[in-house]
């Protein structure tokens, strides 16, 4: 076990280093630089002044080199200073991080729970109506656009009942939890019913797989109620391929939310990122994105971990 | 009876208390958020367009595009004795600018605004180590006098017409320690207290200065305690940013936010039209004619653009004036070149080139250009009279308006491809290299009397050897424009510079180096219940007068 976890670190300070040079090269091959974002529709930029700036910004020295500066200082615990928010990167990124916790952990567990209550419903009766009604809300789930989805609460909700908050993370003058927690339902339930249906459906694949194998009809043979089958004969054994599923959307939640971001004024990780790339603010960036490739490699270490436990047959 | 009356005036007036009280915040919705607070860094609209609720310029370009003090007591000029024209070292010609700041200003926390602010500022700005991507308010001087605390005299290194404009000034007791401390360059731009500590009252010299900042979502701002002028009309104002416009719509309908900023930072005009169409009463709709120019670039080296007659053709088989009825219900002004008709120079003597199918074909066909079987031109060597038409992909306007000139000119028997690019490619590459084909359709802006220098002076032309820069993406380059825009920059004399502008448009309708299209209007969305609001359509925002916006 100890030399599995050694490996798989080593494995992921690798896959960090490679990803970082990756990263930085793909920002800077990107068509133009900050200060042609800079210098657009000004007036004052003349060619002395944009030569000044690159020096200034470091944009007249090669790329390897920039990156190099970069990589020796970030492992100093100094990821540099973000262009497009005018702070260092770390003011910026944990402000942002902490906003993406609130919002895609809530839903996070909100579309687990909600999966695995349909997932097992719809599998102990495949093809029967409640299958047909699971079945329809995970497709629409599924299928439906976020940002069509949020723009039908909002109008619901905040246009039309005037019962929540449109955007925004809490009221100015007010900002308690209750007010926190309103601004937070609607992109919550947003983000929980779009990964609810896909969640939905594995779970229920997996049950419907699970409940025809021989142990279970053993244990229904040896007189075993129907809820410890399900709950302990049936539920464990399915869990391994969700597992799977749900780590790398546990990954994917710290840099993959950016339209619901974007449409409810949440100020989280994927909107931080996707401003940064445009901007081409390369620290800010940079640092989002490796943050993002840490979580996917820790949740799926975490899933590893978690198939030696569901599965004692499984050894690490 | 007169107890009725009584009861109803106190009825009305605790009506009046109340829905003042219910109006004493304004929550503005943004679509963009400032990448800095500091006041010269960065020329972003929004920047300046948040700044300008907390932050005031000396001077100011009004609602009615003539310059005026906002900082100054009086504007300066030669007729008034505060500016005068000296004998430099060098032996040229420069000038001694006074300006006189108003007698009560201070900042946030009760320091007063002075004129070593002034010098201050100008060190700062002359600095290039700095990184103020536009020093030119500043270095224009080659020094400065302060001769009281609200006395200064700038000295400018040559004559010229943009003497009376002065940018913002940065409060010396608070970033001067910044300053002295920074060891190299560029330790300005990250040490500066703008950014490291927005909510420090001394930074703002406006009616209103920031209380709440949160990086990327919105910012508070309450009157200042120190301002002079008239009294704010809020107790709180709130930029809000929701980046998404569908959203930003929704929030406008819901009461999330009281309004829209209409500076291009808020709702597109599509999106207003189609709001005042589905809510005509739900609020106040205004569309004031801007400066930002639309237009098509074209290319000067392509072989089938050199010839006058085309480049008039193209122009002439355009039907601008139905397309701006159309898309825009008419709040768009159609281009004769650059110059708005709202600027002071503008010339009403240059032709408008009206819509006229059979006059573009017969001008082409005097080039030697003849409809082939497909209904395409063809000339005498074989060449279909055939461009590439690019702007910014995604932009849902601009897409319409590449439609509608493609099926225009198609009709002249032209042949246009389009060809879109993300913003980011053309204006980082394409166009600041050069490497379009054919046409090119964005807008640029510029400032009321600005000259025409960065795009069309011809030492403006982005090339290696200047790294690319300059805006002169057509690469124009004509000697008697190259004088006329000397004179713009130095003449004093307003006549004199009527007669020169009105040369430079000359020149440009002439020979039509772009094609213009219309002026921009800004699309403002307000609440019905807000008074003193007056947008601008230019570069000095409605904000830098916003102590006149209160409740109804």
């Amino acid at each position: 076990m100890k030399r599995f976890l050694l490996a798989r670190t080593g494995q992921a300070a690798l896959v960090l280093l490679v990803m970082s040079f990756v990263i930085y090269s793909l920002i800077g091959l990107m068509p133009g630089d900050p200060i042609d974002i800079m210098i657009a529709s000004n007036p004052g930029a003349t060619p002395e002044v944009v030569a000044h700036l690159r020096a200034i910004y470091g944009l007249d020295q090669p790329i390897v080199l920039r990156y190099a500066h970069w990589l020796f200082a970030a492992l100093h615990g100094d990821f540099g200073y973000s262009r497009t928010h005018s702070q260092p990167v770390m003011v910026v990124l944990l402000p942002a991080l902490w906003q993406t916790c609130k919002l895609m952990l809530t839903s996070f567990i909100l579309s687990v729970a909600l999966a695995f209550l349909l997932g097992v419903l719809a599998a102990l009766k495949p093809g029967g109506i409640l299958d047909a009604i699971v079945s329809l809300f995970a497709f629409a789930g599924i299928s439906v656009p976020v940002f069509w989805l949020a723009l039908v609460f909002i109008l619901i909700f905040a246009v039309t009942l005037h019962a929540l908050p449109a955007s925004g993370i809490s009221t100015v003058g007010d900002g308690g939890f209750v007010d926190q927690a309103r601004h937070l339902i609607l992109p919550v339930t947003t983000l929980a019913l779009a990964n609810t249906g896909q969640f939905t459906r594995f779970v229920r694949a997996a049950m419907i797989e699970t409940l025809r194998m021989d142990h279970v009809r053993t244990a229904r043979a040896k007189g075993a109620g129907e809820g410890r089958i399900v709950l302990i004969h049936a539920l464990r054994n399915a869990m391994i391929p969700v597992v799977t599923v749900m780590a790398l959307s546990f990954g994917g939640l710290f840099s993959g939310a950016l339209i619901t971001e974007t449409m409810f004024a949440q100020p989280g990780m994927g909107k931080m990122i996707y401003d940064a790339i445009l901007g081409n603010d390369f620290n800010l960036a940079l640092t989002g994105l490796l943050f993002a490739t840490l979580v996917t490699l820790i949740s799926n270490l975490l899933a590893d971990l978690a198939y030696g436990w569901l599965d004692p047959r499984i050894s690490l | 009876m007169r107890y009725s009356i009584a009861a109803a005036a106190l009825a009305a007036a605790c009506w009046a208390g109340a829905a003042q009280a219910q109006h004493d915040t304004l929550s503005i919705g943004i679509a963009q958020f400032p990448s800095s607070l500091q006041p010269d860094i960065d020329a972003e609209v929004v920047r300046s367009y948040a700044m300008g609720f907390v932050i005031r310029q000396i001077t100011a370009f009004g609602p009615d595009w003539k310059n005026s003090c906002l900082l100054c007591a009086e504007l300066p000029t030669l007729d008034n004795g505060l500016v005068k024209i000296e004998d430099r070292p060098d032996g040229k010609k420069g000038m001694a600018v006074t300006i006189k700041l108003k007698p009560d200003l201070e900042w946030g926390d009760g320091v007063p605004v002075t004129a070593k602010d002034i010098a201050f500022t100008w060190k700062l700005g002359s600095d290039p180590a700095s990184g103020f991507s536009n020093p030119n308010p500043w270095n224009r001087a080659s020094s400065v006098d302060v001769v009281d605390d609200h006395t200064a005299v700038m000295h400018l290194t040559r004559v010229r017409a943009d003497y009376n404009q002065w940018d913002q000034i940065l409060p010396e007791h608070i970033e001067g320690p910044v300053v002295a401390k920074a060891a190299g360059a560029g330790d300005y731009l990250t040490g500066t207290v703008y950014n490291r500590a927005p909510l420090t009252p001394g930074l703002y010299d406006g009616p209103y200065m920031i209380t709440g900042y949160d990086s990327g979502a919105q910012i508070v701002m309450e009157p200042n305690p120190h301002w002079a002028g008239t009294k704010p009309g809020f107790k709180r104002i709130v930029l809000k940013h929701i980046e998404n416009t569908a959203a930003l719509q929704a929030n406008l309908l819901s009461g999330d936010v009281d309004m829209v900023a209409g500076e291009g930072i808020g709702l597109t005009i599509d999106q207003v039209l189609a709001l005042q169409k589905q809510h005509p009463d739900a609020f106040h709709y205004e569309f004031r004619p801007s400066l930002a120019f639309e237009h098509i670039d074209l290319k000067k080296e392509n072989p089938l653009l050199a010839d006058v007659r085309v480049r008039r053709a193209l122009l002439m088989a355009m039907d601008r004036q139905t397309m701006v009825e159309k898309l825009f219900h008419g709040t768009q002004k159609v281009a004769t070149t650059w110059v708005n008709p709202l600027n002071p120079y503008y010339d009403p003597s240059i032709p408008v080139v009206n819509f006229d199918l059979a006059g573009a074909q017969a001008l082409l066909k005097e080039a030697g250009w003849n409809p082939g079987a497909d209904g395409i031109c063809t000339n005498a060597a074989g060449a279909r009279l055939s461009f590439e038409l690019g702007t910014t992909a995604g932009n849902r306007l601009r897409e319409l308006q590449e439609q509608v000139l493609q099926s225009n000119l198609k009709n002249a028997c032209v042949e246009i491809t389009l060809k879109n690019e993300p913003a980011r490619t053309l204006f980082g590459e394409t166009l600041k290299k050069r490497l379009y084909t054919g046409m090119e359709m964005y807008a640029w802006g510029s400032n009321v009397t600005e000259s025409p220098l960065r795009t069309l002076g011809s030492s403006q032309i982005p090339t290696v050897a200047n790294n690319y820069g300059g805006s002169n993406y057509i690469a124009f380059s004509d000697p008697k424009m190259d004088a006329d825009i000397d004179v713009a920059e130095t003449e004093l004399d307003p006549a004199k510079q009527k007669l020169v502008w009105a040369d430079m448009q000359k020149i440009y309708a002439e020979q039509l180096p772009v094609l213009p299209l219309f002026f921009r209007s800004e699309a403002h969305v307000t609440p019905t219940w807000l008074r003193g609001y007056q947008p601008t359509g230019q570069g000095d925002l409605s904000s830098y007068w916003a102590e006149n916006w209160h409740p109804a």
